[in-house]
């Protein structure tokens, strides 16, 4: 494995989910690791994801006053 | 792709001149539903807009620039965002007083109070298998050079925005491999469907609620002056894909389409829940921090994607309503039975 110097960077964007940059693997609470396969990939900060890790939007429907 | 069929005065017009015959076409007069439900008028523009992207093996590449061309698509042009800026007026009047809000909170406020029809909880539950491949075809209009648009936008910009529009278009491009670019993503779809993956086969059957999503997009993309409204535009539908492809994925293996139609949606419930983001904050919430003027024309922009989203679900909701025979017409078949002159 060759040295890097790229960094892995995070984002909390209010209300909605963890923008992460440069991470090659996200590895979940069960230790199960999800290949990344985008520059940039948003991860679930609420929760209620249908596709965890990943985001998909339900966050709104928690927001939206119904 | 050839020339489509003309559907009215305008269009022929433009065909005639498209062709070189120097007829000048019809003079301009306004549909009873306005402009946006004009067949004629969104066809005529929509092939004016067309010379820019891949344009039709019928018409000779120069006519790209061709003065009367180009004379008759501003004037068009005026009469479509005039229309968009009246419908949006109040929308976008609103965002601009939510109190105490940054520029990404007042875009997102906006975009969450839009309340269209859902066409995508009607293709999860209710639709059949027909209306399903009808939505495909209607969609093959845009998607087959979906975000191709926003690229015209990128040397008009510079720094951070500039920089995520460029990292948000790579994306959509496959992020450097062929064959995950969306477009051909649903062109494979297309094939799952049994439907024809060439970029404008069908053209002739698009409606014109059809015609007008994907000439909006250009109506911004295509002019530096409503740049912002591009960009607005942008981050309004990828705001409002992440969810509806979650579920359109669902209506899909419910009436039994292969898989390779269910992935394309199912790429975007991932891919647009990181591009809403990228286009909300990176690129309009940048933008507006570089050109503070530019904000009311990113709301505007934002404000259209869904005004005319909203009102191509309601038509085609409705069509699909009043078409319950078990062979009944299609949207489809009846935009294409629509009168044309010619
Ligand atoms: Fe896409
Ligand atoms: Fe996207």
């Amino acid at each position: 494995m060759t040295s890097t110097d790229r960094e892995v960077t995070v984002e909390q964007c209010p209300g909605g989910p963890l923008l992460v940059r440069g991470a090659d693997i996200i590895r979940d609470a069960e230790g199960t690791a999800h290949d990344v396969t985008r520059p940039l990939v948003a991860v679930c900060a609420c929760g209620k994801t249908g596709r965890p890790p990943w985001c998909d939007g339900t966050h709104k429907a928690l927001r939206r006053p119904t | 792709m050839l020339l489509p069929q003309p559907r009215g005065p305008i269009s022929h017009g433009v065909v005639r001149l498209l062709k070189d015959d120097r007829d000048e076409p019809a003079a301009l007069t306004g549909g009873d539903e306005g402009d946006l439900q004009d067949d004629d008028l969104q066809l005529a523009l929509w092939m004016l807009f067309e010379l820019h992207y891949r344009g039709f093996a019928d018409v000779p590449a120069g006519r790209e620039w061709d003065l009367d061309l180009l004379r008759l698509r501003a004037e068009l042009q005026e009469r479509l965002e005039q229309e968009l800026r009246s419908r949006t007026a109040t929308a976008v009047a609103e965002a601009l007083t939510v109190p105490e809000a940054d520029f990404p909170e007042r875009l997102t406020a906006l975009i969450d109070a839009a309340d269209g029809p859902s066409v995508a909880g009607y293709l999860q539950r209710d639709a059949t298998r027909d209306q399903v491949v009808d939505f495909m075809r209607q969609r093959s209009i845009y998607h087959l050079k979906e975000s191709d648009p926003y690229s015209f936008v990128l040397p008009r910009l510079e720094g951070a925005p500039k920089t995520a529009l460029a990292e948000l278009q790579y994306d959509e491009y496959g992020a450097g491999q062929p064959h995950r670019l969306h477009q051909t993503m649903f062109g494979d779809a297309l094939e799952g469907c049994g439907l024809d993956r060439e970029y404008g086969a069908y053209i002739d059957q698009a409606s014109a609620l059809t015609l007008a999503t994907s000439n909006v997009a250009s109506l911004f993309a295509l002019q530096r002056r409503l740049r912002g409204a591009a960009l607005g535009h942008f981050a309004a539908f990828e705001s409002t894909s992440s969810v509806p492809c979650r579920k359109i994925a669902r209506g899909i293996r419910r009436v039994g389409l292969p898989d390779v139609v269910a992935a394309y949606f199912d790429e975007h419930v991932e891919a647009d829940a990181v591009h809403e983001q990228v286009a909300v904050r990176h690129i309009c919430g940048a933008l507006v921090e570089q050109e503070p003027a530019l904000a009311e024309d990113v709301l505007f922009g934002a404000a259209a994607c869904l005004a005319v989203d909203a009102l191509a679900g309601e038509r085609l909701l409705a069509s699909w309503a009043s078409s319950d025979s078990p062979q009944g017409e299609s949207s489809l078949m009846r935009a294409a039975a629509s009168p044309t002159s010619g």
